[in-house]
């Protein structure tokens, strides 16, 4: 029986460092392919760090390469524009829906998914003319786009949200909150928002990543966001190209672990909050 | 409990308060009057509209009809927020990202209270409720006993005006269940808050309240000190609802109803008529071994004896046909075995008698 045991849990670790492996190794190999490419000498023979040193040089990067200085800019913009609108509509809306109109659950759910059967080359149909009139309006900033990558992150964002507010009673918070005194902003800026730390950070976090990587509806509406610039850098010096698509995934990588980092674990465990314990002493 | 209300507090009135959920009445036509300092325990099965009544004192639920006064003021459009009034819910209600101070500090943080204000006062009443050394602990940390505790020096730390009480006991086990109900009703004598207390559990309306309304089917069917309710329930539903009644057939003779082979005064709002059914109380009848020969009125055979701790019941088949249920010492219990004749009697306390049809 033990020996059986022991048997089971000695292919379960194996089972258990193949996948990981494979995992690795399909993420991990594209990355290393690209990190060869970059550093290849000239003619292939060799290596050299020069195109690392051209991107980590911001001045000839910007004098240099001025679209992807653009495109980055206007990516980093849309990717801290996206999920604060895309914040300030879903949340209040939701929570909104769970405490006074729970029949329209089921409506707001088919609406916020519906993005998902909508292709990027209809939906940019669709929103062709409502740009025109933004552009005719507002101006005809590449930061528009947040308004269409909202849409599109919609479907990830609600089902992230509708976890966390599934997991925590919000109609008792909320009225426990309104008969200390609390009008409906405080309710969801000290008590709702709080308790859907962990549901607002993934659902930002998949926004964030969805922004980060977008091409398709940028490059349809002819605006320069990161891809888009890396894109048509690629046409004329490829390295770069590929270094800055190396570059932006550790990018990613680096915000949205820092995201976690901020935000993770429950009250009073995160990161963060240890590290404030440590600082000052309880009264 | 004998104790009685301080004379602080706020009279609260609710008069005539109606609430239709599709079709159905939640409220038909509530009147209730809370003296200052006064708590009121509405008691009633799920569905009888206590709740609702709480919630609409608390600007959580509109009513359709009828007005809510507190303290003289007509509160009924007020929302929940502008209507100071400390509330302890059913549920777990401590905001989880905060400790139990930080809690207890919201509401006064709300009201503008300097922090040196607001520690006092949350340290006041995490003090008043014995959690003072749980106070930077998160409702996760808490046993639920203890986050209700929390819950209600929250509640009581705005100085509400009028204190609610949504069945704050029901998610807790038996024991800690009482702990708490006697702590709730020394901690409202020593603030004075009006409160309205809301349960389903007769035990704990009877051991906290001042008064005890019964409620049902959105009407309040009595509303009395908790020893008239028990001894002289007004209708059928509080005989029934409150505490045991065995419903006996008696006939009526002088304003008495003879039953088991004796007599009983009969409460006002008894049915009349020569024939009728009386409400008699366990513990308001008498049980003893039959003699050889004894095949009166009170006759009756042992169905069961069963022993509850704090005392015994009895249950006996009298010769008409009827279970009587008895109340006992625990210490007579082992006395009666199924099959035993034994002889049963009214103690001779008042009864309601409801017509036998």
């Amino acid at each position: 029986m033990t020996g059986q045991r022991a048997r089971f849990r000695r292919r379960q670790r194996l089972l258990r460092w193949v996948v990981l492996t494979v995992v690795l190794v399909f993420f991990v190999l594209p990355l290393l392919g690209m990190l060869d490419f970059t550093t290849q000498g000239p003619g292939g023979q060799g290596r050299t760090l020069e195109t690392w040193r051209t991107l980590a040089n911001v001045d000839t990067i910007s004098t240099d390469y001025p679209a992807l200085r653009e495109g980055f800019l206007a990516s980093v913009g849309l990717a801290v524009i996206t999920p604060v609108v895309m914040l300030l509509v879903l949340v209040p809306t939701m929570t909104w829906v769970r405490l006074r109109l729970p029949g329209l659950s089921r409506t707001v759910e088919f609406i916020c998914l519906l993005p998902l059967t909508v292709p990027a080359i209809v939906l940019v149909v669709g929103l062709t003319p409502v740009y025109a009139w933004v552009y005719y309006l507002l101006g005809s900033s590449t930061l528009w786009l947040s308004l269409a990558y909202v849409v599109l992150v919609l479907p990830y964002a609600y089902r992230s949200l509708d976890a966390g507010l599934r997991a925590i009673d919000v109609r008792t918070l909320s009225e426990a909150a309104r008969s200390l005194g609390a009008s409906w902003f405080t309710v969801m800026w000290r008590v709702v928002l709080p308790n859907l730390r962990t549901a607002v950070l993934s659902a930002s976090f998949l926004s964030v990543a969805l922004v980060l990587g977008e091409f398709t509806i940028a490059n349809l509406f002819s605006k320069k966001n990161l891809q888009v610039a890396m894109y048509e850098l690629g046409k004329s010096d490829a390295k770069i190209s590929v270094a800055v698509g190396l570059a932006s995934l550790v990018f990613a990588f680096v915000v949205l672990f820092a995201m976690s980092f901020v935000g993770s674990g429950r009250a009073g465990t995160s990161p963060l909050a240890r590290l404030r314990r440590r600082k000052e002493p309880s009264a | 409990m004998s104790a009685t209300a301080t004379a602080q507090g706020t009279p609260v009135q609710l008069t005539d308060l109606r609430r239709v959920y599709g079709g159905v009445a939640a409220l038909d036509g509530l009147t209730l009057h809370l003296e200052p300092g006064e708590l009121v325990a509405l008691l009633g099965p799920s569905g009888c509209g206590k709740t609702t009544a709480l919630r609409c004192l608390a600007g959580l639920e509109d009513p359709d009809s009828g007005t809510i006064e507190v303290g003289g003021r007509d509160v009924t459009g007020v929302p929940t927020n502008k209507r100071d009034m400390g509330m302890v819910f059913q549920a777990y209600s401590l905001f989880p990202h905060m400790t139990a101070r930080q809690n207890v500090e919201f509401g006064l943080e709300l009201r503008g209270r300097d922090r040196a204000a607001r520690r006092a006062r949350a340290a006041e009443m995490l003090d008043l409720v014995g959690l003072s050394q749980h106070a930077d602990k998160y409702a996760h940390q808490m046993s639920g006993g203890q986050q209700q505790r929390v819950a209600l020096a929250r509640a009581l730390a705005i100085e509400p005006q009028v204190l609610l009480l949504d069945e704050p006991l029901s998610a807790l086990d038996a024991k800690v269940r009482v702990q708490l109900r006697d702590e709730i009703r020394r901690i409202q004598l020593e603030v004075g808050t009006t409160t309205l207390f809301v349960t389903h559990d007769q035990e704990e309306a009877l051991a906290v309240a001042d008064r005890v309304g019964v409620m049902s089917v959105g009407r309040l069917e009595q509303l009395a000190a908790p020893a008239d309710l028990y001894t002289s329930p007004r209708t059928p539903f509080v005989a029934d609802f409150v505490g045991l009644t065995n419903r006996l057939r008696a006939t009526v003779s002088e304003g008495r109803a003879q039953v088991l082979g004796g007599s009983v005064p009969l409460l006002e709002g008894s049915a009349g008529g020569p024939e009728v059914v009386v409400l008699v109380r366990p513990e308001g009848v008498t049980v003893g071994p039959a003699g050889d020969a004894e095949s009166g009125a009170g006759s009756a055979t042992v169905v069961s004896a069963s022993f509850l701790g704090g005392h015994g019941r009895v249950v006996a088949r009298t010769g008409s046909d009827e279970l009587v249920t008895v109340q006992v010492p625990n210490t007579d219990v082992t006395r009666y075995r199924p099959g035993d004749r034994v002889v049963l009697g009214p103690r001779g306390d008042a009864a309601l008698a409801v017509s036998a049809d």
